[in-house]
């Protein structure tokens, strides 16, 4: 549970940044995952892509809540695309959805976030 | 005991990790109330995690370290779910499920506060492996969020952990953990980890890490306050000697 098996590759879109994530999400990636969030620099979305998601468990929704703290402190919104039937329904159960809003692709969330 | 109203829809089965996660429930249902416990605070609420909170976010670890030799990460998270109610500190009761620590069943809590306030509440298993299980917990606990046990195996040692991610559910709650509550739960998870280190012989100190993840507090969320169960367990034992009556003059 301890080794990061994920990655975080950020984009910048005009006012919104773009995570890609892909792997294992667990709480052995909190470290990469932070260190991908001080590559947003001062975004005012900040987009996570699940696309490539292969697994997350309880501590990788642990971490989200972490990151989503860290988000409203700079206040950012956190939004996420990309993720399967089974994530959405994990975010639902978990009532992680009222905080971090859903797109069905990158350019819903986009457009969300202002960015052309 | 069971425990939850599923969603028509069920998970996709494609995700690697699909039974691990309980089903989606909109409230919680109990159907099968042990003898001694109380399904005051747990059927008809919904679940509510840190975002759902009142008061500071807290992360809080607690870890024992046992040699692999006796114990490997699998087994100790096997032996922990089995035993969990017996490793929890005396005057608090976990009523766990008939089928065990299985993603989505539900589990009935008492316990005991300071000033000796009995609390009703209960959980729900949000996720296991073989190697961690998480409880959630339903609106009006003490805390919104959730508790993850999990064991890993590093340098001839195998770690045990609870981490705790929370945010008190309401002021009234808020209040209490500043005022000794924290200590309190620090003392229960700290006692709980060396229960479970004693089952495998071992007597170890407990290391105990404390952050506080978010200083704000979600002043939006001061209603969660009508959901107490600190509030609604005292009305129940303050009614007690009025149902008692009633039953007297029913016969």
């Amino acid at each position: 549970m301890t080794e990061a098996t994920a990655t975080f590759d950020t984009r910048r879109l005009g006012p919104a940044a773009v995570v890609d994530i892909k792997g294992d999400v667990t709480s052995g990636s909190e470290d990469v995952l932070m260190s991908a969030y001080e590559g947003v620099g001062d975004a005012r979305a900040v987009i996570l892509n699940f696309s490539e998601l292969s697994y997350m468990n309880s501590g990788g929704i642990g971490l989200l809540v972490t990151l989503l703290v860290r988000a409203n402190r700079h206040s950012q919104k956190l939004m996420a695309y990309g993720l399967s039937d089974h994530y959405q329904q994990i975010f639902e159960l978990t009532r992680l959805d009222e905080a971090v809003s859903i797109y069905a692709s990158e350019q819903a969330a986009l457009d969300a976030a202002g960015a052309k | 005991m069971s425990d939850v109203e599923p969603k028509a829809e069920p998970i996709s089965s494609d995700s690697r990790d699909a039974n691990h996660w309980a089903k989606a429930v909109s409230r919680l249902n109990v159907s099968n109330v042990p003898e001694g416990a109380i399904n005051l605070n747990v059927t008809g609420r919904r679940l509510a995690g840190p975002v759902q909170g009142f008061g500071k976010m807290w992360q809080k670890t607690y870890r024992v370290s046992l040699p692999s030799e006796q114990v490997s990460a699998s087994k100790l998270i096997s032996t922990w779910k089995q035993h969990f109610p017996d490793f929890w500190p005396k005057g608090n009761s976990f009523y766990a499920p008939l089928t065990g620590i299985e993603p989505g069943e539900v589990a009935l809590l008492n316990m005991t506060l300071p000033g000796r306030m009995k609390l009703s509440t209960g959980v729900m298993v949000l996720y296991t492996d073989d190697e961690s299980f998480t409880l959630m917990t339903p609106q009006g606990h003490m805390f919104a969020g959730w508790i993850t046990f999990s064991a890993t195996e590093r340098a001839g040692t195998t770690v045990a952990q609870a981490q705790v991610l929370m945010r008190a559910s309401d002021p009234i709650f808020e209040l209490g953990l500043t005022l000794g509550g924290h200590r309190q739960e620090d003392k229960f998870w700290a006692q709980t980890l060396t229960a479970v280190a004693t089952h495998f012989g071992q007597t170890v100190e407990v290391d105990t890490q404390v952050v506080c993840v978010d200083k704000r507090r979600q002043w939006s969320r001061w209603g969660n306050i009508w959901h107490s169960s600190a509030i609604r367990s005292t009305g129940y034992m303050m009614g007690a000697p009025f149902r008692s009556m009633g039953k007297l003059f029913r016969r």
